[in-house]
């Protein structure tokens, strides 16, 4: 376990720091290789075959065949690289926006939230019970 | 000597890209934000500078967690757009300047800034779509490249400091050039924006009006910034904002803003366009 730090308490936020990357080196470079047109189409083939060439643990490869987007984040993925299974599958940052947002959101939801001017950053700086008190500018 | 004539701070979302690509720009959902961004088309038009300087941040395209720096200069003579998981964007190729990026590169890791030196990566739409902004579709692209790719995605990235304080030591490496160029410097990326997570699709339009009105007035202010204020304010990928402290770093102390533009939503994000010229 690592010290905590000042980013602890943000909220729905999963920060690719040196732990984190630890754990989700294989599941990242996976994602990796799908820019590889050739992977790809291997992967589309077989998607179990396909990953057993990644010595990622048994909840990445599931969080990966269900496109448990939030999931994956947890088990050290990276959004700009599990974006690229999303991509795979034909969805844009908004599909994959409402599939992490962990409230069953639709992507019509999240894509008319964007439209009335994104999620709102009152009530979502911090996860303590102090949002009101947080400094916005920091002294 | 080389000279720097503008700094141009834009959002670098790859929805833009694509927009521009498959012709969108008439759509309801873009008109306003292409109208928008018009000016900086006539700003380069008007100014055509020599070499377009590019900050911007690979992500996962040409680099990967294999191998993570986090300065990286290209001194290549051109660059391949790179495949980003749908083909890559059918866009010129990006052509270098490889005897000014050598100097640069030499003069600062004089300075003290230890850069990676790339003879050879692909340029993902962090560098493309600030291009595709300030040119639109032309046939080749109508200046040379420099890229300079930051790394934002592996914590911790450089502090939003180091990258003013690079800015300046660019500065005196662009003005150190021994010919006659224009240069305009690009910092990419931002504003607020969260892709990932619970929070995904937070922008805060308030704390993008305070970053570009002290990006002009104080960056210093801006530079003392730590990364928590960045990612708890403007999102986790909001962070890229940094990137535009190395661009404001390049400029005089005393700049004057040409254009500004800000638009929500682009795609997830936060839109913001700055021109700024030396005084």
């Amino acid at each position: 376990m690592r010290e905590p730090r000042d980013y602890d308490d943000i909220p729905g936020t999963y920060i690719l720091d040196g732990q984190h990357s630890r754990k989700g080196y294989h599941l990242n470079m996976f994602c990796m290789s799908l820019n590889q047109a050739d992977n790809r189409d291997e992967f589309r083939a077989d998607e179990s075959k396909y990953l057993e060439r990644f010595p990622m643990t048994s909840d990445q490869r599931q969080a990966v065949l269900a496109r448990d987007f939030l999931e994956l984040l947890r088990l050290g993925g990276n959004i700009y690289y599990t974006f690229k299974l999303a991509i795979f599958d034909g969805l844009s940052m908004q599909h994959a926006g409402a599939k992490m947002s962990g409230n069953g959101m639709s992507f019509e939801d999240f894509r008319d939230m964007m439209l009335a001017g994104g999620r709102s950053i009152e009530n979502n700086r911090s996860k303590t019970n102090e949002v009101q008190e947080y400094p916005k500018w920091p002294k | 000597m080389a000279k720097i004539i503008g700094g141009i701070g834009t959002a670098h979302v790859p929805a833009i890209g694509a927009a521009v690509d498959h012709g969108k720009q008439g759509e309801d959902y873009w008109k306003d934000f292409f109208a928008g961004i018009e000016p900086c088309k006539e700003w380069m038009a008007n100014n055509k500078p020599d070499v377009c300087f590019i900050v911007y941040n690979d992500h996962a395209s040409a680099f990967s967690l294999e191998n993570i720096s986090t300065f990286t200069i290209g001194v290549a003579d051109d660059f391949e757009p790179a495949d980003e998981g749908y083909g890559p964007r059918q866009v010129p190729k990006v052509k270098g300047h490889s005897e000014f990026a050598w100097h640069l590169a030499e003069s600062l890791i004089l300075n003290e800034f230890d850069l990676t030196i790339s003879n050879e990566m692909p340029v993902d739409h962090g560098l493309t779509v600030p291009l595709s902004i300030a040119y639109g579709q032309p046939e080749e692209w109508p200046c040379k490249v420099i890229p300079f790719a930051v790394n934002v995605i592996q914590y911790p990235p450089p502090t939003a400091n180091r990258c003013y304080q690079l800015g300046k030591s660019l500065r005196k490496a662009i003005d150190s050039f021994d010919e006659d160029l224009t240069v305009a410097v690009f910092g990419t990326g931002g504003m607020s924006h969260q892709l990932q997570g619970e929070r995904a699709g937070l922008i805060n339009k308030e704390f993008d009006a305070n970053f570009l009105d002290l990006l002009l007035d104080d960056p210093a202010e801006l530079a003392r910034l730590p990364h928590s204020h960045f990612i708890r304010e403007a999102g986790s990928e909001g962070i890229e904002l940094i990137m535009w402290l190395i661009m404001r770093g390049a400029m005089d102390q005393q700049v004057e803003e040409k254009y500004r533009f800000y638009h929500v939503p682009v795609s997830n994000t936060g839109y913001g366009l700055t021109i700024l010229e030396n005084k």
